[in-house]
């Protein structure tokens, strides 16, 4: 597209676009560290009762996914859309495989009296 | 273990009483003797057939252009053909199984002739190769000679891939076909739930033999499923856009996302009951912690999404004929886009149907058999839009429009069959029933089946450059739509009757009528195949007579009809420029076919690539190895895996130019040839003047 | 030219891409990543089933060890901090790449990442035998069974990423940085940063899970 009159622009554009990807990175390790290292706190000095430690481990996991998919992939909302898409949609589809899953298998626990069913 | 100690059984498990005669040597009673014959006769045709095979090939020196122009080539048709070919040959088992089967219940009052095992194998099989070995086959085979053509491709994304994906599949169904020479296959059924496929219930290779030909295949199809939606992503050709793709490839989009996302858990299920059976885990076990209904779930997790993925491509070939044979644009496409995309995603909400038996609560139930009826409604919609579409079309009853319009009332049947099913009460009453069989069957004959044939008629002159023999044809369809009634139809009745599936003899006298009625009608489906094949023969025979070179002998929309038949390995000298939806029957308007472009310019297709036949031998090689646990092949054939891919990316040079001086030529060969044909009027499309040129007619309704 | 043409320019496909500075070789990239996403997300139904089936089988220990008796969560830790590093590294790696910082930087990054890998796997297979050595074997309980269908299938995941590395060394070292070096490179890129996804779940779910 652009022809050799552009070089030296693009090169200054390039040097920009690079500068922004490495602090990606770097927001991404950083982040990743905190939310990993939180979790695993908790969890060895157990600060709080099972069940809301399920919740926070649960949700600190789902934002370091979101933060690794940011900031390592460069899923980002404002390009072309086709592979966020594609995400979302195995996202979906993966929640309905796996919650249909445990519903279904929990509910026959239950009424089959397993062992260790609630 | 030593390496000394993987030689100590070089054939593992592997016996003399592997082989299916050696019960009736050893113990010659009568049962024993009938049983005996019977596989003896059915391994003989296997081995036979491939000696044949074998000389034919040495006798005319084929195996060099076998392995340049078809095992080794990249060519998304020449692949796609030779997925069909596969799909015919495991057909024609599959369907001799099933005759065997309903002549066993017809003479089953109190016994009949075969064994309870040979009969458990027989419906093992059959179910096994119908779904996997048959039916994906045949519909990846068509999608794969079609969709690129129709989007204006020259090959799918990834044509390697796509031979490895073929060799995957030929490597499972050639795993199959030994199972009737050595050892036998399993009797678990096509979805072999444990815990009776366990080691402790079935200790034999059986269950281990459908694992591993469902692994090779269930790879190659996820393989297939990534390479065709990435193919429709990707290589459309300029102005295709998503809403004026033809709604065959609409529905090949469909089923490639349905296979990238339904695959994963068959593979979870079969390689988990490997490990159970292997190595002692506790899947699905009895005792310590296992547990079965995991398998279920697993399973149907992927079973009732492949239905969908079988289903999905008929109903394109269906939309494709039926506008074709009509003289019409598709009615409704929009609504058909949006139906087949609800169909694939409401697919994936409905698995629980299958075991709504389980002792689940019923509220889950209550939640799984609503979503199985709201599928109907995205059914219905497609089936008023084709007959909305037929619906003063001109309508021409040619072979595949026969099939069409038999789909149309058996599917209502079959889909009316199951909005009962997928009421949990109803389920309770009628579940592990014949009538259940009779359902299956009811969409999936003449709903896969019939779309597939209608699809071998439709395209056959654009793969092979003639026409089938249209008289055979008919009797064919005619065979496969009444046959298909008489055999299944007694089935709704005897299974409310009370007759289970599965069952190799009954008691109850008051079945045998029907059974008989049945038996008949199997009869007349093995006359239907008999029928086609002849067509096949008779139609190569007359091949001169029915040439249609220029490649529109039915007056074709989309844009696979406007190149020449059979299509350069290029597909298109040019890449076409679509404007609209239903392009080749504007262009034909507007005069814009068949024009003598000022330039060509050299084309990059893949090269040849041994990875293919490479990766189908160590894949049955592996598969073989671990059935008979002939570890020392196991392992080999596990490097072997591993080396042949560190190879192939080591690999560089990988394309072929096709240079323009060769596109102009055989362009303009086939552009004077197109100057040179008469054109035929649809009243003469089944004769020998057609030679695939379409008189100008008006598009549209009848007045 | 139109701002949206420059954006276009930027990233001809999204996520991560080879950038336009590589001409010809950014247009090829885009199907081949793009195919590789679909692949991923295939893989990621895969392991979901595998999850689902861990969460299914909790509670089928059989009297056998459960998470308290087996999971050692210093060495989860470690393992954990060591696949957080490779997938920074071998961001680096993809930059180094993109902007054609030379061959010597990108191979410096592609063998630290490669370390990495093998010291997560080293640390991952002392787990596995000290759980051995625990009576954690997977023929024990149907929980066990889906432990070691879960945790390996990521190690074995990882493997298979550690072989390609070696192999995309090696032809970097034989073709120097082709096209088809350059989408393998991109495609691993993908590959790796997607594991550390995945093991985020496991160290959550199976892990922290276990062990509160």
């Amino acid at each position: 597209m652009s022809g050799q009159a552009h070089n030296t622009d693009s090169q200054a554009e390039t040097g920009q676009q690079e500068r922004k990807e490495l602090r990606a990175y770097g927001w991404g390790i950083g982040l990743a560290l905190l939310l990993t290292v939180v979790p695993f706190g908790l969890v060895q000095w157990m600060a709080m009762p099972r069940f809301t430690l399920l919740i926070v481990i649960g949700a600190f996991a789902l934002v370091q996914m979101l933060v690794h998919f940011r900031c390592f992939l460069h899923i980002g909302l404002r390009q072309k859309r086709e592979d966020l898409q594609l995400i979302l949609f195995s996202a979906l589809l993966l929640t309905i495989m796996v919650a249909g899953t445990i519903w279904i298998m929990a509910s026959l626990a239950t009424r089959m009296a397993m062992p260790g069913s609630p | 273990m030593s390496i000394a100690a993987l030689f100590d059984h070089p054939l593992g498990r592997l016996q003399w009483s592997s082989l299916p005669f050696w019960d009736m040597l050893q113990h010659p009673t009568k049962g024993n003797i009938i049983n005996g014959v019977i596989a003896t006769g059915a391994a003989s045709l296997v081995v036979v057939g491939a000696i044949a095979l074998v000389l034919v090939l040495t006798r005319y020196k084929l195996w060099r252009p076998l392995w340049s122009d078809w095992v080794t080539s990249p060519d998304h048709k020449k692949i796609g053909i030779m997925y069909i070919v596969i799909a015919l040959v495991m057909l024609a088992r599959a369907l001799i199984e099933a005759v065997l089967m309903r002549a066993q219940q017809a003479f089953g009052l109190g016994g009949g002739f075969l064994s309870p095992d040979h009969f458990a194998q027989l419906f093992s099989t059959h179910g096994t190769i119908m779904i996997f070995f048959m039916a994906m086959p045949f519909l990846t085979g068509v999608i794969n000679y079609v969709m690129p053509l129709q989007i204006g491709a020259r090959d799918v994304s990834f044509p390697v891939l796509n031979s490895i994906s073929l060799g995957l599949t030929a490597a499972g169904a050639a795993l199959v076909m030994v199972s009737l020479v050595i050892g036998k296959f399993s009797t678990g059924g096509w979805f072999g739930y444990p815990p009776y496929t366990e080691a402790n219930f079935s200790p034999g290779v059986g269950p281990d033999y459908w694992i591993w030909a469902l692994s090779l295949a269930g790879l190659g199809a996820t393989l297939t499923g990534i390479n065709f939606a990435v193919t429709i992503y990707r290589e459309r050709a300029p102005g295709m856009t998503l809403m004026r793709m033809p709604l065959f490839t609409w529905t090949a989009l469909c089923t490639a996302i349905i296979m990238i996302f339904a695959m994963p858990p068959l593979t979870v299920a079969t390689a988990q009951l490997a490990l159970d059976r292997y190595l002692g885990f506790h899947y699905f076990t009895n005792d310590l912690g296992g547990n079965m209904m995991n398998f279920a779930n697993l399973f149907w997790l992927f079973g009732h999404p492949e239905v969908y993925i079988l289903i999905l491509p008929a109903f394109g070939v269906y939309s494709e004929t039926i506008s074709t044979f009509s003289g019409k644009a598709l009615f409704g496409y929009r609504s058909l886009v949006m139906a087949t995309m609800v169909i694939a995603l409401l697919s994936f909400t409905v698995w629980l149907h299958h075991f709504f038996t389980m002792g689940q609560d019923a509220n889950i139930n209550a939640v799984f058999g609503i979503a199985s009826m709201l599928i109907g409604i995205p059914t219905g919609v497609k089936i008023y839009d084709w007959m909305w579409t037929m619906f003063r079309g001109r309508v021409r009853l040619t072979v595949p429009m026969i099939y069409a319009l038999g789909f149309i009332v058996l599917f209502v049947l079959g889909g009316m069959s199951g909005i009962l099913l997928a009421n949990p009460t109803i389920d309770y009453q009628v579940h592990n029933t014949v009538f259940l069989v009779a359902h299956f069957h009811n969409v999936a004959v003449p709903g896969v089946l019939f779309g597939m044939l209608s699809a071998y008629h439709f395209w056959f002159p654009k793969a092979f450059g003639f026409r089938l023999n249209e008289r055979w044809g008919m009797i064919s369809a005619l065979c496969w739509i009444f046959g298909f009634i008489g055999a299944f139809f007694p089935l709704y009745a005897l299974g409310l009757m009370g007759l289970p599936r599965r069952t190799v003899a009954y008691t109850e006298a008051r079945y045998v009528p029907l059974e008989w009625v049945a038996f008949l009608g199997a009869l007349l489906i093995l006359a239907a195949l008999l029928a086609l094949l002849w067509q096949l023969w008779v139609s190569i025979r007359d091949r001169d007579g029915n040439r249609v070179f220029v490649g529109d002998p039915w007056a074709g929309r989309s844009l696979e009809w406007s190149t020449s038949a059979p299509p350069p390995e290029y597909n298109y000298a040019v890449i076409p420029v679509v404007e609209d939806r239903d392009t080749f029957t504007r262009a034909k308007e507007q005069g814009r076919a068949y024009q003598r472009p000022d330039t060509y310019v050299d084309i990059e297709l893949p090269g040849n690539s041994a990875m293919g036949p490479a990766i189908a031998a160590i894949g049955f090689a592996l598969a073989f190895g671990l059935v008979w646990h002939i570890w020392w092949l196991v392992i080999l054939a596990f490097l072997a895996a591993i080396a042949s891919m560190i190879v192939r990316g080591f690999a560089r040079d990988t394309t072929r130019i096709v240079s323009a001086q060769q596109v102009r030529q055989e362009h303009h060969r086939w552009i004077d040839a197109v100057a040179a044909a008469t054109a035929v009027s649809r009243a003469d499309e089944c004769k020998s003047v057609n030679v695939g040129l379409a008189l100008q007619e008006a598009d549209g309704v009848v007045p | 030219m139109s701002p949206q043409a420059a954006m276009y320019q930027v990233n001809k496909y999204p996520g991560l891409n080879l950038g336009p500075g590589h001409g010809q070789d950014d247009e090829a990239a885009a199907t081949v990543m793009f195919g590789f996403w679909v692949f991923l997300m295939s893989d990621a139904i895969l392991f979901g089933m595998v999850f689902a089936t861990y969460v299914t089988s909790l509670h089928g220990t059989a009297g056998g060890p459960g998470p308290h008796d087996l999971y050692d969560i210093k060495s989860i830790f470690i393992e954990t901090m060591l696949l957080l590093a490779s997938s920074f590294t071998f961001g680096m790696a993809s930059l180094a790449l993109k902007y054609k910082h030379g061959r010597i930087r990108l191979v410096s990054w592609m063998v630290v990442t490669l370390v990495l890998g093998i010291g997560f796997l080293g640390f991952e297979l002392h787990d596995f035998s000290s759980m051995f050595a625990h009576g954690g074997v997977p023929s024990r309980s149907g929980f066990l069974s889906a432990f070691f269908d879960l945790v390996p299938l990521h190690g074995l995941h990882v493997t298979a990423g550690c072989i390609w590395l070696i192999c995309l060394l090696g032809q970097i070292g034989r073709y120097g940085l082709d096209l088809k070096t350059k989408l393998g490179i991109m495609r691993l890129a993908l590959f790796w940063h997607f594991l550390d996804i995945v093991w985020i779940a496991i160290f959550s779910v199976v892990y922290l899970g276990g062990l509160t």
